[in-house]
């Protein structure tokens, strides 16, 4: 297999960090608080799961640490940049190059081919188009679609289409993995290869990984640390073994 | 996002909505079509007009008359031209150098008189004028039956319509349909004619004529007039008038200049100018210049009237004509673009179609890294490719139309036994124009579609589903 170069960030210096992190906003005459008050840090290197029932605002905050969203009040700072005071040109240049995202729906656009869906983000950073060819074709290798570079994403099983989804969100070498329930739309032994490329992202290219999941098993298999939210708010934060939590039942909450 | 990238991109994503992108670019293909039609049908009006004017030797023609003359004067010429006396004499140098000016193509001695035409023995007075070969091109010879002069120097004449009905006596009574130049020609055509004429020669020197030096300096001299008969041939009938311009002068009967020099005819003019009867040097009672470009006429006439000739060519008229067309073009180039403009309004909507149906792949590209401008560029880009492809079709589309209504109307001007016309024409400068056009119409129609994509926010577009 080729390897990318690797850009380790030194591990231990602060990768996210973000303070009294809110996200409101009007639904009619209510008032959402998505994300209400929310502070914590992220160590470089770190794989973090951020748990929670549906409606506890753990999408909402892995999208204002994407710069998908801005806070309301608050602030974000992710590799030194607080990103409530970039600017929409300076936070798509941020998604572009410093974050990579997959989705529960793979989000991959279905008129392109996986290699083109894999070569979208290239084309943004205006990478010269013969560099472009090589750095698809390692990314798809590396997570075995080698074969299957000119399907399209409706040709493929959803494993392999996550699969295309991460070597897109790795293909311009981010320092952050964020993962919004990568596994939600795949059955568990998928589900399991699929953590196992993030965690291999994580181990060998240092990549910081925050992922979104209600599956407390897979986060006590995958992730160093558990964020529990609810209602917005962040109730627990506690470090986890990997593999090595005894696996029950239990859902959610602690 | 780089230009070529756009560009894929952009053609990809119509090809992804082929249909409707497809009627869109037919929309401004038709718009670019009418507007390539109309404005064609102006340049090609134009056209034809300044072929025609060109031809009919009007607006190219400038009329070079001495002081010393009399005729064709306004009062304004009266007043402001040469004293009689100022003015030069109208001789073969004046010619000459008349005719090395800038911009003048040729300068050649008016020679028209009334003379004495036998055809079958019946006498009949005409006004016979000489041509130069150019006038080959003139439009007045356009519907001629027969041929035009073989030479500069044959013995051959033209006659126009009205002098062959009388030679064969067939003047038709005021209001009555003329005949037809075909039906006459058949009966004329390689007939001769006896034209009498009253030569100009030279008295011999032997007379002694010095003891009489005239007051103004010039050697007294005399010629004697002697009656000559020469037979012509008739080789063409001409049914338009080529010397409308002239008036009550106009020739009916017209025959080669060379021919006409060589003859030495008697003229009005020699009355007056009877000194230089003896000399080598013919004097003109006037002489026709045609000017290169109808254009240029103006700067011509000054040059000769500089020399204290008098001149008259007919130059406004072109003038205003430039001004009609202007008129017509503004017209036709506003009753095209309204297609065009009908035409803009479907790339909005088809681009404010496609942002809805494309709102989650706008929300993916924006989180994979797409700034709102990489977003709005592709838009533009989509809507750029739909006008200047629609614009390519359109031109071709318009040409097509223009030569199928050019080959319609000739089929009804030759129904008409009238000869075809090109009256259709697309310039290379109307094609680019049209596509230019074409494109930054719908760049600006796709204005507003590309900055509402480009503000969608991602959060709520990857939520669309």
């Amino acid at each position: 297999m080729v390897t990318l170069p690797e850009a380790i960030p030194e591990t231990g210096t602060v990768a996210i960090r973000s303070e009294n992190l809110c996200r409101h906003y009007r639904m009619g005459e209510a008032l959402i608080r998505a994300v209400d008050g929310i502070s914590l840090e992220v160590r470089a290197g770190e794989f973090v799961a951020l748990l929670g029932s549906s409606g506890s605002g753990k999408s909402s905050a892995l999208n204002l640490i994407a710069g998908l969203d801005r806070p309301t009040s608050g602030s974000v700072v992710v590799q030194n940049r607080d990103l409530a005071k970039l600017s929409r040109e300076e936070l798509a240049k941020y998604r572009l190059h410093v974050v990579g995202m997959v989705f529960q729906s793979f989000n991959l656009i279905a008129s392109m081919t996986i290699a083109e869906n894999v070569e979208l983000p290239l084309r943004f950073a205006e990478i010269e188009r013969g560099r472009r060819e090589d750095l698809v074709r390692e990314a798809l290798q590396r997570v075995g679609l080698g074969a299957r570079m000119n399907h399209r994403p409706s040709e493929l099983s959803g494993g392999e289409q996550q699969r295309a989804a991460l070597a897109r969100a790795l293909i311009n070498r981010p320092q952050l993995l964020l993962a919004d329930e990568p596994t939600g739309n795949l059955d568990s032994h998928t589900g399991s290869e699929i953590m196992d490329l993030v965690r291999e992202f994580n181990k060998q290219l240092g990549m910081t990984v925050v992922m979104v999941t209600h599956e407390r098993a897979l986060a006590e298999r995958y992730a160093e640390r558990m964020i529990f939210l609810a209602d917005g708010k962040l109730i627990d934060d506690r470090a986890n073994v990997p593999g090595t939590a005894h696996s029950g039942p239990q859902r959610g909450r602690p | 996002m780089k230009i070529p990238d756009l560009a894929e991109l952009a053609l990809r994503n119509l090809r992804e909505s082929l249909l409707r992108n497809s009627l869109t670019t037919v929309g401004i293909s038709v718009g670019v079509a009418s507007l390539v039609a109309m404005l064609s049908l102006g340049t090609g009006l134009q056209q034809l007009f300044s072929r025609r004017l060109a031809k009919s030797g009007l607006f190219d023609t400038v009329l070079v008359s001495s002081r010393r003359e009399l005729h064709g004067m306004s009062r304004e010429e009266e007043r402001n031209g040469p004293s009689p006396g100022a003015s030069r004499i109208l001789d073969e140098p004046a010619r000459q150098e008349i005719e090395r000016l800038p911009n003048v193509a040729e300068a050649y001695p008016d020679i028209r008189f009334i003379t004495e035409l036998r055809y079958e023995d019946k006498p009949h007075m005409t006004t016979i004028a000489a041509l130069p070969l150019s006038a080959k091109s003139n439009d007045a010879f356009e519907g001629m039956q027969g041929s035009f002069f073989s030479s500069d120097t044959a013995a051959e004449v033209i006659l126009q319509k009205s002098f062959a009905e009388e030679l064969l006596g067939k003047t038709p009574p005021l209001g009555a349909p003329e005949p037809n130049v075909g039906d006459l020609a058949p009966q004329l055509l390689d007939k001769e004619l006896t034209m009498r004429y009253a030569q100009r020669v030279a008295a011999p020197e032997t007379e002694p004529a010095a003891s009489h030096v005239a007051a103004d300096g010039l050697a007294e001299a005399s010629y004697s007039v002697v009656s000559r008969e020469q037979k012509l041939k008739i080789v063409g009938i001409s049914d338009l008038d080529p010397e409308s311009l002239r008036g009550p002068m106009r020739g009916r009967v017209f025959f080669p200049l060379k021919l006409a020099q060589s003859l030495h005819v008697m003229q009005p003019a020699d009355l007056r100018e009877i000194s230089r009867a003896g000399s080598d040097q013919p004097v003109y009672s006037s002489i026709s210049v045609r000017v290169k470009n109808p254009a240029q006429v103006q700067g011509v006439e000054d040059a000769i009237k500089k020399m204290s000739f008098t001149t008259f060519s007919i130059l406004d008229a072109s003038h205003s004509l430039q001004q009609v067309f202007r008129v017509l073009y503004a017209f036709l180039g506003i009753f095209g673009s309204l297609a065009l403009t009908v035409a803009s309004i479907g790339i909005v909507n088809t681009l404010v179609m496609a942002i809805l149906e494309r709102r989650r792949e706008i929300g993916i590209m924006k989180a994979i890294g797409a700034s709102d401008a990489d977003v709005k560029k592709l838009f533009f880009a989509e809507a750029g490719a739909m006008g200047i492809l629609g614009g390519i079709v359109g031109v071709v589309l318009g040409w097509a139309i223009g030569q199928i209504i050019n080959f319609g109307t000739n089929i009804y001007l030759k129904r008409q036994s009238l000869p075809p016309e090109h009256f259709w024409a697309v310039p290379f400068w109307l094609a680019g124009f049209a596509v230019v056009f074409a494109f930054l119409v719908s760049l600006v129609s796709g204005l507003y579609p590309a900055s509402r994509a480009a503000k969608l926010d991602p959060v709520q577009a990857l939520r669309y589903e």
